[in-house]
């Protein structure tokens, strides 16, 4: 477990960090980084709470090895947009979605990943792309109405 | 400081006793509020506890509650703003301190609107009036011309206008109203309305701060691991390879396990991998699960307990007799933020930086673990607090990644406090979901016999339930007072001790009660012949609110149509934490046993509503999570621990599982009621009362499983 030097391209930002290479993303961003809009919850890929974006698909942070994400473009809540303002970011304040917040920019990094491939996604693409995000609070009927709303919005928009 | 508010702590009490009934919100006092960021010397206009105003700084509201996602950042200041007749985004939001004016803070009971809807809206009001009467006086114009509106006093036949800020220093000096004129529902310009919740735009963008997020300078980051049995303890340990992992600073052992101490978490975590250890797994290492029920079964068949609450009265004669038997498992709390807390012991100080629903338990412990003083058990409504053992400790409290009652259990922070002790940095505790999940403080299993009479009306005329369990007051919510006529009733609970610690878990003793008396009620309703809405609906005729929320939630849901397919429908009410709450569900089972929850309809009377929205969102989020512990996982004990460790083997239901919810608010101008657990009682029995009418199959113990739904 000798340390390695990586060049991460994070939120259009490159960051030179030295960490084990099985150190997975997470840590790096959380501890190494300061970036601690990506949460832990599980350690295991189990709930999504960590998702990030690696090269535009949402991937959970918590079992992807720093080594494995070196040299991909690595977005995270903090880089999804400048001002917050992501038209996801903009539905989900519209829905009211988050309650105790803490596994929403999970939620919020798999539906801009799902609505970047799918613009209009339906009900059994929002299950497939979401049902891997848990929320212990019971957002998911917001969440599938912010989905539904950001898509409409986007589709409105002029391209 | 200007002069403190003039008003004495007696004329404050006196004022808001009569509308808190005595529950001792911890008040007022004066003047002399510590607005940390405002300038020295400015004048501070502190009317009460929970509201500041000042020229640089504007209206300060102090809250003193959890924020843990049943939405207190935004329901609290509603409260305030509205008589104060200022806009929600105008407010700054602090973190009440700890001191003696707010008491003893602990949030859970679902209580924070109920206790705050007078106090808080009169301490709104009182300022509102002081700051009317100030522009009053400077303009030397009679109070009735001006009017309070969107942080102003305005001189309506002038058209002049002062801001708040402008009128702190000489509200002040105002004499405190002896009256406090409140608005009228009509008059309701926030209250009842969905404003933006307050943290919603930081729990959008990454930038929410919960405990895990802090950073302290000089901070290290822990984790530890326990006992895997319970009641075991360390034998010994070989630390050599952890202390070989890059970045592992210490490894220290405290009373309730081993801590790494390392540069950050995967180095700690990586080290507590690297630790060899031997438990001494003490008395209860074959302790299981079906032992545990077993003597549970043999107490319910004995007339041993103490009776809880037993009523006699003359009834018609019985005609038939049911008994039944029903089980709750043990259950989880899983916030998705696992428990953790940040901790610095240094020089006489203790101070916590730490996502908890009970700051004042927080404190009371760190005083203890930090800096050894004398343990009081301050925690108490009502009583007196001594604050001298807890001066030198410093509680701050973040936002609570999910509470559901495991943050009224401080065992985390007496851990952080310890190991920062024992390597004199600040240390930030984070438990592993593992660790969190087998170490928990469980909703209690319990075993229930239960015993029922219909008259040949089918009149209930006597029921008697017996609970064994290991906690009454965790166990007993939802089963000694029920709506429905019951000429003879009787609760019995007896006292099984087991090493499983148990807690409060969203909606306490309701969330099995709410299972076992819905349930029951359904079997009577059968053995009637009767309609089980119907049935409820008859029984209910004396509880206007309890039948009016059952009718509404029956007619929202087309109660009696079968719908598409194979849907069936099943009904339960509860009563809890001051509101009204009934559901149906609608379910189907495929030939495997898989049940798939379609639509739930729930309607809710908690009376007056402050955020509609937030009702909503609770009541959704409530159903969902009754729905894991209905339809997904359990806790089970064997070898002595807790044979769960994740998401993988404790499954939470997910986006694909999830029913249409509609929620249906009954409109009202009563008190208001709970709301953040009042959504979870009734969905399992809903679920359940469906799948006999699906099935055949009366499934009385939780989880229910495809098996128990597979009729030969």
């Amino acid at each position: 477990m000798t340390r390695q030097l990586f060049k991460l391209h994070i939120n259009d930002r490159l960051h030179e960090i030295e960490a084990d290479p099985g150190m997975p993303l997470l840590w790096v961003l959380r501890d190494l980084i300061g970036l601690t809009g990506t949460k832990y919850s599980c350690g295991i890929g189990a709930c999504g709470t960590c998702l990030v974006h690696i090269d535009g698909k949402a991937v959970t942070s918590c079992t992807l090895p720093v080594a494995d994400a070196a040299g991909r473009h690595i977005t995270t809540i903090e880089g999804l947009s400048d001002t917050g303002d992501h038209p996801v970011q903009r539905a989900w304040r519209d829905e009211r979605v988050p309650q105790c917040g803490y596994c929403q920019s999970g939620q919020i990094m798999a539906a801009a990943a799902l609505l970047a491939e799918t613009a209009a996604p339906d009900d059994n693409d929002i299950d497939r792309a979401m049902s891997r995000v848990l929320c212990r609070c019971g957002t998911y009927p917001r969440v599938r109405r912010a989905i539904q709303r950001a898509a409409h919005d986007q589709g409105d928009a002029p391209s | 400081m200007s002069g403190p508010f003039d008003m004495t702590r007696r004329q404050f009490i006196k004022l808001t006793a009569a509308t808190t009934g005595g529950l001792t919100l911890g008040f007022t006092l004066p003047g002399c509020g510590r607005n940390g960021a405002t300038p020295a010397g400015e004048a501070v206009f502190r009317p009460n506890a929970w509201l500041a105003i000042s020229r640089t700084r504007g209206v300060t509201v102090f809250l003193a509650e959890s924020e843990m996602g049943q939405g207190v950042m935004t329901s609290i200041p509603m409260l305030i703003a509205e008589e104060l007749e200022v806009s929600l985004d105008a407010i700054t939001i602090e973190r009440a301190p700890l001191s003696e004016e707010f008491g003893s803070q602990s949030t859970g009971g679902s209580t924070s609107v109920r206790q705050g809807w007078d106090v808080l809206r009169r301490a709104g009001a009182t300022a509102r009036m002081m700051l009317i009467a100030a522009a009053a006086t400077k303009w030397a114009v009679p109070v009735a011309e001006c009017r309070a509106e969107n942080g102003a006093v305005v001189h309506a036949p002038s058209g002049r206008q002062f801001s708040y800020r402008e009128l702190c220093d000489d509200a002040a000096r105002q004499p405190v109203p002896a009256e406090v004129t409140l608005k009228q529902p009509e008059q309701f310009r926030l209250i009842g309305s969905n404003p933006l919740p307050t943290d919603c735009v930081a729990k959008t963008t990454g930038s929410a701060i919960f405990g895990i997020d802090v950073n302290v300078p000089g901070m290290l980051v822990a984790t530890i691991r326990h006992c895997p049995v319970f009641g075991g303890r360390l034998a010994r340990l070989d630390e050599s390879r952890a202390r070989q992992v890059p970045g592992v600073r210490h490894v220290v052992v405290i009373e309730s396990g081993v801590a790494v101490v390392a540069d950050h978490f995967w180095a700690a975590k990586q080290g507590a991998d690297a630790l060899t250890i031997e438990w001494d797994e003490g008395p209860h290492a074959t302790l299981d699960q079906g032992a545990i029920f077993a003597r549970f079964a043999a107490l319910a068949e004995s007339d041993a307990g103490e009776i809880v609450r037993e009523e006699s009265a003359p009834a018609a004669p019985a005609v038939q007799t049911l008994r039944a038997v029903y089980e709750a498992p043990f259950q989880a709390h899983a916030t998705m933020e696992p428990m953790n807390c940040t901790a610095y012991v240094h020089d006489g100080r203790c101070e916590v930086w730490v996502p908890t629903q009970s700051p004042s338990a927080a404190q009371e412990v760190a005083a203890a673990e930090g800096l050894s003083r004398p343990r009081e058990f301050l925690n108490k409504l009502r009583r007196k607090i001594d604050r001298a053992p807890l001066q030198d400790v410093q509680v701050n409290t973040t936002l609570l990644g999910g509470g559901f009652g495991r943050r009224l259990d401080q065992d985390f922070v007496a851990e952080a406090v310890q190991i920062s002790k024992a390597v004199g940095a600040p240390v930030k505790l984070i438990w592993t979901r593992e660790e969190d999940i087998q170490h928990d403080h469980y909703r209690p299993a319990t075993y229930n016999r239960l015993t029922a009479s219909l008259d040949a009306s089918g009149n209930i005329v006597s029921w008697e339930h017996h609970i064994v369990g290991d906690s009454l007051g965790k166990s007993s919510g939802g089963a000694t007072h029920l709506p429905y006529p019951m000429p003879n009733f009787r609760v019995r609970f007896s006292q099984a001790d087991h090493p499983v610690p148990v807690g409060s878990w969203r909606s306490v003793g309701h969330s099995q009660n709410g299972f076992i008396v819905e349930s029951f009620i359904d079997e009577l309703a059968a053995a009637a012949r009767q309609d089980p809405y119907h049935f409820r609906l008859k029984l209910l005729a004396q509880s206007p609110r309890a039948a009016a929320v059952t009718k509404l939630a029956a007619e929202k849901a087309g109660w009696g149509s079968t719908g598409p397919g194979n849907r069936h429908q099943g009904i339960a009410y509860a009563s809890c934490f001051g509101s009204h709450v009934a559901q149906v569900a609608e379910v189907s089972v495929d030939t495997q046993g898989g049940v798939r929850v379609h639509r739930v309809v729930c309607a809710v009377d908690c009376g007056i509503v402050v955020n509609p929205d937030t009702v909503r969102a609770q009541l959704e989020g409530g159903i969902i999570f009754g729905m894991t512990a209905t339809l997904k996982g359990a806790i089970t004990i064997g070898k002595g621990r807790v044979q769960q460790a994740n998401f993988h083997d404790f499954p939470l239901l997910r986006m694909d599982e999830t029913p249409l919810i509609d929620v249906h608010i009954v409109p009202s101008t009563e008190a208001p009621g709970g709301i953040g657990e009042v959504g979870v009682p009734p969905i399992a029995p809903a679920i359940a009362n469906a799948l006999y009418v699906a099935t055949g199959v009366r499934v009385r113990k939780l989880p229910i499983l495809p098996a128990d739904l597979i009729t030969s």
